[in-house]
């Protein structure tokens, strides 16, 4: 049952993946003919305006333009960035961990945050540390994080005297230093996903506290944290798991801010770059890579759904 | 036929002198059921009144500097102090609202005509093509919001239109998965299979028994989106390729040449910051409080921000 579950959603998986190259592919054949010709006048791309569209491939039947594109994908050839003149691959080899460590870790303080808080909002649903953190949790995702950055930077300066450091540490230069630059970043990143989080696992939770098994426990005389911990937790955390996967997308989404804002030189800051220089091959490159490791964690998010859930399996 | 005209006549003016009170009464209950909700409509409520009263709100035009008045604190005659350029604080937070709001609203209203078109007929049709429109929602709400708009701003070049325009395709794509799903719920109703026995054309069901009563969902799903909007706005102001300058803009306000002035100048940091956040979480409130109270069945449907 679990494998022809797993077929199922490899199945749905694909004409994702294929839509979703198309998008990336369409993007930059959007171009406006002028827009190769700015591109070459202000950023010296290329000798001439036909050279340029031929490293563009734009010089091709779009139909073999884009098997030839898909093609050197699967061999692993993303093309050529304009500007440093190095493979994107090589490009993105060198920055994907930079991001991977700061949305990982972003990731974590999310969920250090928004379950204990959620659970403690769905136990005491209605009373005043329920608003509060119902309230916090609205807050969180008002406050864009980018001014958190920015007070965080301004603020302890004008108190202290002290500012967070600004700039990359190489992890051979100082293994510690590269790890702790990361803490702030990622902290800020977290806190609007802690916030979905928290009102989902908050939602859930109660949902499952209302059940008849979670009453039977009650009557059994087991004390409230063995009912909420053992019984009930368990069981709301599964649709958690799968909101998750949508967070991934929003944290690389202020990957691109926050990137910037610390000078760190991962994807986000980039792409941000990339786009700033029109380097059209970069780009493509990035979005491409972003939307296929998003796929396939939205695919790794509903198989471990359904290991964790039978009942998933069987519908 | 002309009786029950009739009928009707006499008791509309009946229902008529009883619609304002009624309106005042259900706001009142609201407020009082809601009051968080009624605190995000007023938040809403005062953006609104700065955007359309700016020239009359603001002490000077946006753009004017001040002489003498360079990095100047909050006082009694400049509220929220002044920035590097000599220019008051207070009437550049005002006129931002205008970009926010103006933004805000058409991607808004755009992108709702966009999901209702694609979302109604998505559920109406049915079939392939559903499945067909479904997976391509699917693929676009896999991309990053920011690598969207950002590779779309890249194409189409910065401006307040291409802005609106790519915000509005971004937004459209979580909003018609939810209007569909709302779509379906009222076709199962009695009332279209006897429209549709009756030998009412596809259009006319369409436009007369689905959409008005997918109408509440829409405006639930667009309150909340609006906070979502006017946050990406700010973002892509932020990193500038959102609306251009010399128009204010609160997410501009905070990046470009003033950064290094704001530890002399933090007010400069705290006050454009605090708008965009009163903003979204009067949209974020307003729209939780709505889906409540309108539509319960949408809880945990999160789309936007708000989930």
């Amino acid at each position: 049952m679990l494998r022809r579950y797993l077929l199922k959603r490899l199945v749905v998986a694909i004409p994702s993946l294929v839509i979703a190259s198309l998008i990336v592919f369409t993007l930059p054949r959007l171009l406006p003919g002028d827009a190769v010709q700015l591109m070459m006048e202000e950023k010296a791309y290329g000798k001439d305006v036909d050279d340029l569209r031929h490293k563009l491939g734009l010089d091709r039947p779009i139909y073999i333009q884009y098997f030839a594109w898909v093609g050197n994908i699967l061999r692993g050839d993303l093309g050529e960035s304009l500007w440093t003149k190095r493979t994107v691959a090589e490009e993105l080899g060198m920055r994907l961990p930079i991001t991977l460590l700061l949305g990982g870790l972003a990731i974590c303080f999310a969920i250090i945050i928004a379950i204990p808080i959620g659970v403690l909002s769905a136990v005491r649903a209605d009373t005043m540390r329920d608003y509060v953190a119902r309230s916090a949790a609205i807050v969180g995702l008002s406050v864009p994080s980018f001014w958190i950055a920015t007070l965080v930077i301004v603020l302890p300066a004008i108190w202290w005297g002290w500012t967070p450091h600004l700039g990359f540490t190489e992890f051979s230069k100082s293994p510690v230093a590269h790890v702790l630059q990361f803490l702030l970043p990622a902290l800020i990143l977290g806190i609007a996903s802690a916030a979905g989080v928290m009102r989902l696992t908050r939602a859930m939770l109660l949902e499952v506290l209302r059940q008849d098994y979670v009453r039977t426990a009650w009557a059994k005389g087991l004390r409230e944290g063995v009912v909420v911990l053992k019984h009930s937790l368990k069981n709301a955390l599964i649709p958690v798991v799968t909101i998750l996967g949508i967070q991934l997308a929003q944290i690389f989404s202020g990957t691109v801010i926050i990137e910037s804002i610390f000078q760190l030189p991962g994807m986000g800051r980039f792409l941000f770059d990339a786009i700033n220089q029109r380097d059209y091959p970069v780009i493509q490159g990035i979005n491409l890579l972003v939307v296929s490791i998003i796929v396939m964690m939205n695919l790794l998010v509903d198989l471990l759904y359904a290991v964790l859930d039978p009942r998933i399996r069987y519908s | 036929m002309a009786r029950y005209i009739e009928a009707v006549s006499t008791v509309e003016p009946v229902r008529e002198a009883w619609a304002l009170p009624r309106a005042a009464r259900a706001l009142l209950l609201f407020c009082r059921r809601k009051p968080l909700g009624a605190l995000g409509g007023i938040l809403v409520l005062v953006m609104l009144i700065m955007a359309l009263g700016a020239p009359w709100i603001a002490h000077y035009v946006y753009d004017e500097s001040v002489p003498g008045a360079r990095m100047k604190a909050p006082s009694a005659q400049f509220w929220m102090g002044t920035d590097n350029l000599s220019r008051d604080m207070w009437s550049r937070v005002v006129y931002g609202a205008r970009v926010s709001v103006t933004v805000g609203f058409i991607t808004i209203a755009l992108s709702t005509l966009i999901a209702m078109t694609v979302g109604v007929s998505s559920a109406y049709i049915g079939g392939a093509y559903d499945m067909a429109v479904q997976r391509i929602v699917d693929a676009w709400m896999s991309f990053p919001y920011l690598v969207i708009i950002l590779s779309l701003m890249a194409v189409l070049g910065p401006g307040l239109l291409n802005l609106i325009l790519s915000l509005s395709v971004l937004v459209s794509a979580s909003s018609a998965r939810v209007i569909r799903g709302a779509a379906l719920s009222v076709m199962e109703n009695p009332y279209i299979e006897s429209a549709r026995a009756m030998g009412t054309g596809h259009l006319r069901i369409v436009l007369r028994h689905v959409v008005p009563n997918v109408m509440a969902t829409a405006i639930i799903v667009a309150t909340i989106g609006l906070g979502g909007v006017i946050l990406a706005e700010s973002s892509l102001s932020f990193l500038g390729l959102g609306v251009p300058p010399p128009q204010p803009s609160w997410g501009a306000m905070l990046a470009g040449s003033g950064r290094s002035y704001m530890q002399r100048a933090p007010w400069m940091a705290i006050f454009p910051g605090l708008a965009i956040s009163l903003a979204v979480f009067g949209f974020n409130m307003l729209g939780d409080a709505l889906r409540d109270v309108l539509d319960p069945r949408l809880r945990g449907t999160g789309t936007g921000p708000a989930r």
